[in-house]
């Protein structure tokens, strides 16, 4: 019944996206944008819709109304995947909506945003999200998440297509093979780690018992995240999927406190990586509003749904509909599937 | 229940304290001025029905056809609905450093200097993003 269910929702997605797309609206051929939508613009030259960006037929409703539809079933469906939502949400929305990839991955990351700070107080408060292991690894990740930024709002949108999709296909990959570790083995703490003071103790409650966790290979972990928030920031993307391999099995952080950290982490990487997006004009409050509310209530009741569903099935269909997605993005990027 | 030594610091209470007041706040503006921009009372920058015209270009073409604010410029136009919206967008987006900063007095009252240290360039590092100092070339 439970399997049935989630068959249902992998479905009502995936047309929901493929309607979005080409279905809501005829599209046409971009006519120039003539004229300008407001006085203050009067001095500037008009700026020709770029031909491969067609622009929709549709009542503009459409496009809030089917966002935050699809966004709802998304939101679903990352909590049920054990995913952010930033990741579902950048190459489904950008792959499958008129927006271009630009205003979609500012949407991306305020979403991811969105999502992180709703979490933060509630892990940081039941000491499962640890400011210790996450200052020094923020202060990395959000510095490099600006360059990523700025590096992903300079290249040409068949890059960035070509790059999120192999991305995606990369993360596809990761979430299929990667193991997980809930208490990984730590022999000895590094130096660095000591130094930070970098450790904590927490309650789990599913053994009943006070576990007491520290990291290792922290100069390493902190190189990593480097990559990670260039990544978070050129792709618009939460970067659960990376920051949890390496907090937990690179530097042995227990699983709920990798998961939990990483959350919170989001909530700072993201931001550097908003505000050169918000400062660039890289956000719609069309795209924005819609998506964001859709994934926070989807995410409500995909917490409800979690406590029923068979996360191992839903896993693979969230697996599939990355592989969807990345593939969609990857080959909009190479020209093939325009 | 969580005992003594399991309890989250007393930074972290604070951090978690400032976060969760500030993401309700920032959520429930953002809602309330999405609403106000849908709506129509207050007239918009970009016309709503226009808007699928432009926002399949890139967002530099965007902000050159529309002569659209960069960087703290829509703050000159709040009057207009959708740059009404981002008044809830930067609260969500400052908040982090607000956050920071009401931690920093209890670090420095640990003398947890490393710490100290670590959240001073956090907060330099996410206000030179939020400056708008950070330009990005055009194409």
């Amino acid at each position: 019944m439970t399997q049935r269910l989630s068959f249902l929702f992998i479905f009502i997605v995936i047309a929901s996206v493929l309607c979005a797309g080409p279905g809501f609206a005829a599209t046409e051929s971009a006519p120039a944008a003539q004229g300008h939508a407001d006085p203050h613009a009067s001095a500037a030259p008009a700026v020709p819709a770029s031909p491969e960006a067609p622009t929709s037929a549709a009542p503009w409703w459409i496009w809030p109304l089917a966002l935050f539809i699809v966004t709802f079933i998304l939101g679903i469906l990352a909590v049920l995947g054990g995913v952010g939502g930033g990741v579902l949400f950048v190459p489904i929305v950008g792959g499958f909506f008129p927006f271009n990839i630009d205003f979609v991955r500012g949407a991306g990351l305020l979403v991811a945003l969105a999502g992180a700070l709703a979490a933060g107080p509630g892990l940081l408060k039941r000491n499962l999200a640890s400011i210790r292991l996450a200052l020094p690894v923020a202060l990395i990740a959000s510095s490099a998440a600006i360059v990523g930024a700025m590096i992903g709002l300079a290249l040409k949108p068949n890059v960035v297509n070509t790059l999120l999709g192999a991305t995606i296909l990369f993360i596809v990959a990761i979430m299929a093979i990667a193991k997980k570790s809930d208490f990984p083995h730590v022999e000895q703490p590094d130096k660095l780690s000591q130094a930070l003071g970098i450790m904590g103790i927490y309650r789990e409650e599913s053994i009943g018992k006070d576990v007491e966790w520290n990291v290792h290979k922290t100069p390493t972990g902190l190189a990593l995240f480097v990559v990670i928030g260039v990544m978070a920031g050129m792709f618009g993307l939460g970067a659960g999927w990376a920051n949890v391999p390496v907090l937990n099995l690179l530097m042995g952080a227990p699983l709920k406190i990798s998961v939990a950290t990483s959350k919170f982490l989001l909530s700072i990487t993201d931001t550097s990586a908003a505000w050169v997006y918000l400062n660039q004009g890289a956000v719609l409050p069309m795209i924005v509003v819609p998506s964001l509310v859709g994934i926070m209530l989807g995410s409500i009741i995909g917490v409800k749904i979690l406590a029923k569903a068979k996360p191992k099935a839903i896993k693979w269909m969230v697996i599939g509909l990355l592989l969807f997605a990345g593939l969609r993005s990857l080959l909009k990027g190479l020209g093939i599937w325009k | 229940m969580a005992s003594e030594k399991t309890k989250a610091s007393e930074e972290q209470i604070a951090y978690a304290n400032v976060l969760n007041i500030g993401m309700w706040f920032g959520l429930a503006l953002l809602v309330i001025t999405f609403f106000v921009y849908i709506s129509g009372v207050l007239p918009s920058y970009v016309p709503i029905n226009d808007l699928p015209k432009y926002w399949t270009m890139r967002v530099h073409d965007f902000n050159v056809a529309l002569n659209a604010p960069t960087g703290w410029g829509w703050a000159s136009f709040v009057g207009k609905g959708d740059y009404l919206n981002f008044i809830g967008i930067a609260i969500l987006s400052g908040l982090t450093i607000l956050c920071y900063l009401v931690i920093l007095p209890i670090l420095a009252r640990k003398k947890d200097r490393a710490y100290v240290v670590i959240a001073i360039a956090e907060v330099l590092v996410l206000s030179l993003a939020a400056s708008g100092l950070l330009k990005v070339g055009g194409h």
